[in-house]
């Protein structure tokens, strides 16, 4: 049979994560010292997995109502409002979901429709290109360079808005730059938003992760700008949870009441034993955020400081658990660099083209890892750059 | 001077540049916060943590129960100080519970230890009764694994 024939055409074009596909090369490699991670290496602190674990043994087995359970809805409510100063109505302005990614996926379906454009801030994560092309509609990068802290500017933002400009994704604190929008940055960008009717999805995975004592401010919590925000979180980087697949979205009744249609004729609903734990965490987890954010902050310094060390230049960066260096003189692009030391010292990064064209020249390097293995990683790389770079 | 302490309870090791650049800070102020926490004797020392099963020395490693009469005036403390003086003992604990003093005792063969038990510590004048425990296996001690090693089951995205 010629399967090719048989399937969705669009599907079929769409390319791999460049993550994943650096991420299998070096699995299939003995003594790789990987820093290719984009999630927690701690477990899942554990009085949320004994809340878990306790709903188990109870039996409490069943679906959940299809936007998540009321109590965590709740939960979910009093925590923007105690983290972010932002008030969400349980009962329709929010929706627990299977993970922030599957919010991403919601709120790209129910605004796009064919011939649309939705403008997609770059570098960023791999995933809102190709689901908005799923809906018909067309991803239009716009760059962020260091040169700005890889914040968007309004002028970028300005220049990149046309009559079919339908949504802005907002992907900050930002995955691989660390780039994060402070105060004054999210005004002028909502100085330019505000007269038009393009809707901000603002995809805040990682606002609990922020590092100096600047709080991450959400760009709903401006002025006029909640009323055309949808806004994503979820638990898995905050309260390293990722395998629990749990997140949520709030944003504006009408759009919430379109997305949970679609939510529920695919999911039913989030997974129940994970909305019992995640209740937990938003009741009682924010000493563990804490605890992990600091223990991310000093390898972040750490890290920062060797690699800067070694001769590349490192934006600093302030959210989120990756570092994005520039490695443009060692003459290399990223790929070659990636590909390089990888096989020749067997320290797997991945290449700042997997986040867009723009992050040429750059590689990520996560963090979540011991600072051990973070210490072994850094020598071997500094010993690389030394055989290359004169 | 709380993350200092953090930071040196998980690794001692850390050069005091790294240090200031963990905890955002200067060299010199590692530095001197070190010194002031050795001066006033909340770190008392650094040392390695030795797997001695994985090297040739001989080595064995016992938990004591001690129960004692109590001397009149001093307490425990008097007994304590004539144990901690033996270097063959680790450790001295006062204790809660079922005994009174927990002292780890080092040595080469368990007969050993047990000679010292019966020579050193029975005989003095206050211990009522003592009980010996060998440890057979050291899976984890002080925070740190000893047996197994820590493997990253995380995938990629």
């Amino acid at each position: 049979m010629d399967y090719a024939k048989l399937m969705n055409k669009t599907v079929q074009e769409l390319k791999p994560s460049g993550i994943r596909r650096f991420f299998d090369i070096a699995a299939e490699m003995e003594n790789v010292i990987s820093l290719t991670i984009g999630e927690p290496d701690f477990s899942t602190p554990w009085h949320i997995r004994q809340a878990g674990i306790k709903t188990l043994e109870d039996g409490k087995t069943w679906y959940s109502a299809n936007a998540g359970m009321l109590r965590l809805r709740e939960a979910i409510s009093a925590y923007c409002e105690r983290h972010f100063s932002l008030s969400y109505d349980p009962k329709d302005e929010i929706i627990v979901t299977v993970g922030g990614s599957e919010a991403i996926d919601l709120s790209l379906r129910v605004l796009l429709q064919a011939g649309d454009e939705v403008l997609v801030p770059e570098p960023s994560f791999v995933c809102y290109a190709p689901l908005a092309r799923l809906t018909g509609a067309t991803a239009v990068p716009v760059v962020t360079t260091e040169k700005d802290s890889f914040r968007l500017t309004a002028d970028a933002l300005r220049a990149a808005i046309t009559p079919r400009t339908k949504a802005l994704i907002f992907p900050f604190p930002n995955n691989p730059t660390g780039g994060v929008m402070r105060r004054e940055d999210l005004e002028a960008v909502a100085a330019v938003l505000r007269d038009t009717d393009i809707v901000v999805i603002s995809d805040e995975i990682y606002g609990e992760l922020t590092y100096g004592d600047t709080p991450h401010v959400s760009i709903a919590a401006i002025d006029g700008m909640k009323e055309r925000t949808v806004r994503i979180s979820g638990f898995s980087k905050a309260f390293a949870m990722t395998g629990w697949r749990l997140g949520y979205v709030c944003g504006p009744q009408p759009i919430m009441k379109q997305m949970l249609k679609l939510h529920q004729y695919a999911l039913m609903c989030a997974p129940t034993t994970a909305q019992y734990a995640a209740i937990e965490a938003m009741e009682n987890g924010d000493e563990d955020v804490v605890t992990m954010r600091n223990e991310y902050d000093m390898r972040r310094r750490y890290i920062l400081q060797r690699l800067r060390d070694m001769g590349l230049p490192c934006f600093e960066p302030e959210g989120a658990f990756y570092v994005f260096p520039c490695i443009a003189g060692t003459g290399m692009t990223s790929e070659e660099f990636c590909t390089r030391l990888l096989k020749e010292k067997h320290v797997a990064v991945i290449p700042g083209t997997a986040f867009g064209d723009c992050g040429e020249g750059f590689v990520r390097i996560s963090y979540c890892y011991s600072l051990k293995h973070i210490t072994m990683a850094m020598d071997t790389m500094q010993a690389f750059l030394a055989e290359h770079c004169r | 001077m709380e993350r200092l302490l953090k930071l040196l309870d998980t690794n001692a090791r850390l050069t005091t540049a790294e240090m200031a650049t963990m905890l955002g800070t200067t060299e010199d102020a590692v530095k001197a916060q070190m010194a002031e926490l050795e001066k006033a004797g909340v770190v008392r020392g650094y040392k390695a943590l030795i797997d001695w099963d994985r090297t040739d020395r001989k080595y064995v490693t016992a938990l004591i129960e001690l129960r004692v009469t109590p001397q009149r005036n001093c307490g425990f403390d008097d007994l304590a100080e004539r144990i901690m003086k033996f270097e063959e003992v680790e450790t001295v604990y006062l204790m809660s519970g079922g005994f009174d003093l927990m002292v780890i005792v080092n040595g080469c063969t368990f007969k050993d230890v047990a000679m010292f038990v019966a020579k050193r510590l029975s005989t003095l004048d206050s211990v009522v009764s003592t009980a010996t425990h060998f440890v057979l296996r050291r899976y984890k001690d002080r925070g740190v694994l000893f047996l197994g090693e820590d493997v990253d089951e995380r995938g990629a995205l």
